[in-house]
């Protein structure tokens, strides 16, 4: 399970070793390319990106002090919310316009900053639920069992193979609501796989997850990129930034401001000025 | 009610004393069914038409003479219905009961006397003139508005606050309604007088009780948004009955004020009573907003409408703010109670009646903010009245309702609502 | 007292007409409100829909009544889709107000006397327009014995409105254990995570409203036809508060919920209307306390009372495990 697993590293380092560090720079192989992205609120303006572009098959952080606008970007990304002005594709698709749910039809998967376990579902059907493309969601065929039968099976099988990967196959009978907050992350993540994503998309995977479980959600997120699915992802903590990222993007006051490798990243003036700077005023809104 | 009653007793006893004495159907006899129709400054109305159908379905017209009087000659027994043609009424005169058209009439026997039926007149629609007859109901528009809003603030801001979308709130208008005639009928105090203390009672026992006893212990013990909604329907359905029970289901006066002519300013028309009351309205209103905007107390409740965990963090004692909020809402709901029983009479059913056009107001202004609450109330007033023009006034609040889907439809945030943030 | 007389009487109501009816209404907002978590406070105004499709069309435009059921149907699906299209992308409260407006809305163009040609104003429609349905009758005999009466009328309505009622259940049953099912009460605990998950929220909320509408539909018939009259106040704001009362009596989001709220509700209304009856009629209670009219009034105020208490304190219903409660609570 270790040995792809510099592989795939290394080929997204590869091909991000040429690219220069300036903030909207262009990727040898897009999965994302999104263009004055604006969204205000009354008078506020959440989100400016001029140009951003995110590599297949890469580890990318969205990192940035509160209020910087990376969920809203998040949200917007997904259909979530629909912004004042801009356009964005994925796979060279446009999605300006396009219902979450389509979106994440498409491939393009996110969880939510605050978990949203299904607490009166069990786990294994909170997991189930995430299959694409069933017979038996139609409202006809589900009165007739025997069409969705096998598919239902097939499905229970995946979900019980990704429960055991993500540690939670004793829990599959019970209601989520029993989980633990970590465990509740973990069933968000596992949940979104069984879309079968090509990028998943993570805010805040790690908020409220208690330290045990951390390095094995860590190994989790590196995993998906072994496995060949892009990831992006918002997050505080900077170890876990350094530690799993292979490019970082931030993010402050609504506008892409740098990015590039993690440490260089990190050593970046512009960066530590937005941080800081912005420390001085936290806004409380996106908590 | 009881009234009806005495007359349905009546006629029955009537009936018994006279059906065997004297044979259905005597010949050559008739009686006359017959009325006068008065204006409300009592000179007769002449050419007023009316229509009888007769048991046995055939029909008569006539129209009233110069002395205002109609009649109808019949010569036989059994159930007659009138009907009057309101198109026929003259400008500026309209029906008491504009919903009863017809009126059914019994003929036991044809040596009884003649049968009177009366028509009622009042304030009608100016049909000779739109724009007098418009300029009027934008007046009455903006009386039924002030009212509206009055209640529209006070669910409003209980909204913003607790998250409750309070289907009992139209009980403490009723509250306030049937709290004054109770001073006023039954312990005999002076309209005024009884007003205040029913207003004091309102938000007594409807504001602060009923937060303290009801929905503070609810809020303690984590109730969802849902449930305490579903709590209010069961307390309002509750509430409601209790009133029936204790005041029956009569549409009441006050006793004071109740029969007061009209003012006639140009084109309008309006009771003094419903001046001064729909002045105080807008002055509630208008304290309100400064409240809301100028005092401590009232820019703290704006802060935990916006968001109570931050406005907590912050130092803000939100349980006495919530307080605040209920005894207020409850204060201008009962006020908006009075005005409508000076304008219509007080019914145990009149609160859970408008509700539905407050909320429509609410709706409209978007859910939680006091100022659109206000601007939806003026909206759904005026367009309540003004949509008379065009519709029959018996389906005024449905074109209130059917405009607030519309409107949902068009621009689902409300006329003033801010767009909701997601994650 | 006659409690013979009390007993048989609550016994009639609960396995009788009324019982039938709220139990199909609340089958329907079972869908809606106990699977789906759609605020449906409109019940009433699709029971009126299907009730007046048959009254008008067998009435006034002489058409089949098989006909005019599936007019009705079709009617009921109108009202959801008109419901549904401005209010099931909003927030829960707006579809709450739209459906209780619209309910009313109904309820009042059906009383209008500028429509009573059509719709009989307030008296409503009477008529022999259910002779189609009872023709089939194949009770000669009605039911007569100590405790159960039924005129062979009515017991060919019970059987037939409690062979709809389990035929619907079995349908609920079916529905919500299939991943149809499973999409509807993940949309109840959060729209947003479902819809992450590439289902269209929008399109199986719509569903659910329409299928628990149809259902309504036909609680409306049963109303109709075994009364064989239409009357615009039957279907007031007040029928959708007692079906909601009955789902949670029963246990919302539990298939046989309804129907157990149902007999039981209708039991006990009817028991603790009787006894204050007889109390009264025999001067156990004095008048001047509770005259003969005000007994009506106390159903009302027994049954806030009841919506209340039971939300506060058994929002699972009463036959709901405690474990179900806990996760209740937070929602």
């Amino acid at each position: 399970m270790h040995a792809p697993n510099t592989s795939q590293k290394e080929k997204a380092l590869a091909a991000l070793t040429n690219v220069p560090a300036t903030p909207g720079v262009a990727k040898p192989d897009p999965i994302i390319v999104a263009n004055n992205v604006v969204r205000q609120f009354g008078g506020l303006t959440a989100v400016n990106v001029e140009h951003v572009e995110i590599q297949r098959g890469a580890i990318t952080a969205l990192i940035g002090p509160n209020g910087a606008g990376k969920t809203t970007f998040f949200n917007l990304l997904t259909g979530f919310d629909k912004p004042n002005s801009g356009n964005w594709t994925f796979n060279g698709v446009e999605l300006a316009g396009v219902p979450p749910h389509k979106v994440a039809r498409m491939g393009m998967v996110r969880t939510f900053q605050l978990t949203k376990a299904l607490f009166r579902l069990s786990v294994m059907d909170n997991m189930r639920l995430g299959a694409k493309d069933q017979i038996g969601e139609g409202i006809i065929r589900s009165l007739l069992p025997f069409f969705w039968r096998n598919q239902e099976a097939e499905i229970t099988l995946r979900a019980e193979e990704l429960l055991r990967r993500f540690k939670l196959d004793a829990k599959k009978n019970d209601f989520a609501a029993a989980l633990s907050g970590g465990q509740r992350k973990l069933l968000e993540m596992a949940r979104a796989l069984m879309v079968e994503p090509e990028l998943v998309m993570l805010d805040e995977p790690m908020a409220g997850v208690n330290p045990a479980l951390t390095q094995s959600l860590l190994e989790h997120i590196k995993d998906l990129r072994e496995q060949g699915m892009t990831v992006l992802f918002v997050e505080h903590d900077m170890d876990m930034v350094r530690d799993i990222s292979d490019w970082v993007i931030v993010m402050a006051e609504g506008k892409v401001v740098a990015e590039g490798p993690p440490e260089s990243v990190m050593a970046n003036p512009a960066v530590i000025d937005a941080y800081l700077g912005a420390h001085h005023d936290l806004t409380l809104e996106e908590e | 009610m009881r009234r009806h009653l005495a007359r349905v007793l009546l006629a029955i006893v009537a009936s018994l004393w006279f059906l065997p004495a004297i044979p259905a159907h005597a010949e050559g006899e008739s009686v006359v069914i017959s009325g006068t129709m008065i204006d409300p400054n009592k000179s007769p109305i002449a050419n007023v038409e009316f229509t009888l159908t007769a048991p046995d379905g055939s029909t008569q017209t006539t129209l009233s003479g110069v002395d205002g009087v109609w009649q109808f000659e019949v010569s036989q027994t059994g159930g007659f219905i009138v009907e009057i043609n309101p198109e026929s009424l003259p400008s500026g005169v309209g029906l008491r009961e504009p919903d009863r058209l017809t009126r059914s009439v019994f003929v036991f026997n044809l040596n009884n006397n003649p049968a009177a039926v009366q028509y009622l007149t009042g304030e009608g629609p100016k049909r000779a003139s739109l724009g007098e007859r418009a300029l009027q109901l934008t007046l009455d528009g903006i009386v039924l508005g002030v009212t509206i809003g009055l209640a529209a603030v006070g669910l409003s801001l209980i909204f913003g606050t607790t998250g409750l979308t309070n289907f009992a709130h139209g009980e403490l208008i009723t509250l306030g309604g049937l709290g004054t005639y109770f001073f006023n009928a039954y312990v005999g105090l002076h309209l005024i007088p009884s007003a205040l203390i029913a207003l004091v009672l309102t938000l007594v026992i409807g504001g602060y009780a009923q937060d303290q006893f009801l929905w503070k212990p609810l809020r303690k013990r984590g109730s969802g948004l849902i449930a305490m909604m579903v709590i209010s329907i069961g307390f309002g359905l509750m509430v409601r009955y209790i009133f029936l029970f204790f005041f029956g289901g009569d549409r009441e006066q006050f006793l004071q004020y109740a029969g007061q002519a009209g003012l006639q300013f140009g084109p309008f028309s309006i009771t003094p009573k419903m001046i001064i009351a729909t002045i105080i309205g807008i002055i509630l209103i208008g304290l309100t907003i400064v409240w809301l905007t100028r005092s401590t107390l009232g820019k703290a409740s704006r802060a935990v409408s916006d968001n109570p965990a931050l406005a907590s963090a912050s130092g803000i004692d939100v349980e006495k703010i919530i307080m605040v909020v209920w005894i207020l809402g409850a204060f201008l709901a009962g006020f908006a109670g009075i005005m409508m029983g000076l304008n219509q009479g007080v019914q145990f059913i009149m609160g859970s009646d408008t509700l539905l056009l407050i909320f429509a107001a609410v709706t409209l202004g978007g859910l939680g903010t006091a100022y659109g609450a206000i601007v939806g109330s003026m909206v759904v007033g005026l367009f309540v009245q003004l949509s008379t023009l065009v519709i029959p006034s018996e389906l005024k609040y449905v074109g209130a309702l059917f405009v607030l889907i519309i409107i949902l439809l068009v621009k689902p945030q409300g006329i003033l609502g801010r767009q909701e943030r997601i994650g | 007292m006659d409690f013979l007389f009390i007993f048989q009487q609550a016994i009639s109501a609960a396995i009788g007409v009324n019982a039938i009816i709220y139990a199909l209404a609340a089958i329907g907002l079972n869908m809606h409100f106990g699977y789906t978590g759609l605020l449906n406070f409109g019940q009433a105004g699709f029971l009126a829909v299907g009730a007046y499709t048959v009254a008008v069309l067998v009435v006034t435009f002489e058409v089949s009544i098989w006909l005019a059921f599936l007019a009705g149907i079709g009617m009921s699906i109108l009202l959801a889709l008109i419901l549904g299209i401005p209010t099931l992308r909003l927030r829960a409260d707006y579809l709450a107000i739209v459906t209780i407006a619209a309910a009313e809305i109904i309820r009042q163009v059906a009383r209008s006397v500028s429509l009573r040609e059509y719709f009989g104003g307030s008296d409503g429609i009477t008529g022999k327009f259910g002779a189609d349905f009872f023709a089939l009758n194949p009770f000669k005999a009605g039911l007569d014995t100590p405790i159960l009466r039924f005129t062979p009328n009515d017991l060919w309505v019970v059987l037939v409105g409690w062979l709809l009622v389990a035929i619907f259940v079995v349908l609920t049953w079916a529905i919500v254990r299939s991943p149809w099912g499973r999409v509807i009460k993940a949309i109840r605990e959060d729209e947003d995570a479902v819809r992450s998950l590439g289902k269209s929220v929008y399109l199986y909320k719509m569903q659910s409203l329409i299928l628990g509408g149809v259902v309504g539909s036909f609680a409306g018939f049963v109303y109709a036809i075994s009364r064989q009259s239409v009357q615009p106040d039957n279907y007031s704001t007040a029928l959708t508060f007692f079906a909601y009362t009955v789902l949670i009596l029963g246990g919302a989001a539990r298939v046989l919920g309804p129907v157990v709220g149902s007999i039981i509700f209708w039991f006990l209304l009817v028991f603790v209307e009787q006894i204050l009856r007889q109390a009264v009629a025999n001067d156990i209670i004095p008048n001047w306390l509770l005259n003969p009219n005000q007994v009506g009034q106390i159903r009302f105020i027994l049954v806030g009372l009841g919506l209340m208490l039971l939300m506060i304190y058994r929002p699972q219903g009463i036959f709901g495990d405690k474990k179900e409660l806990a996760l209740n609570a937070r929602a």
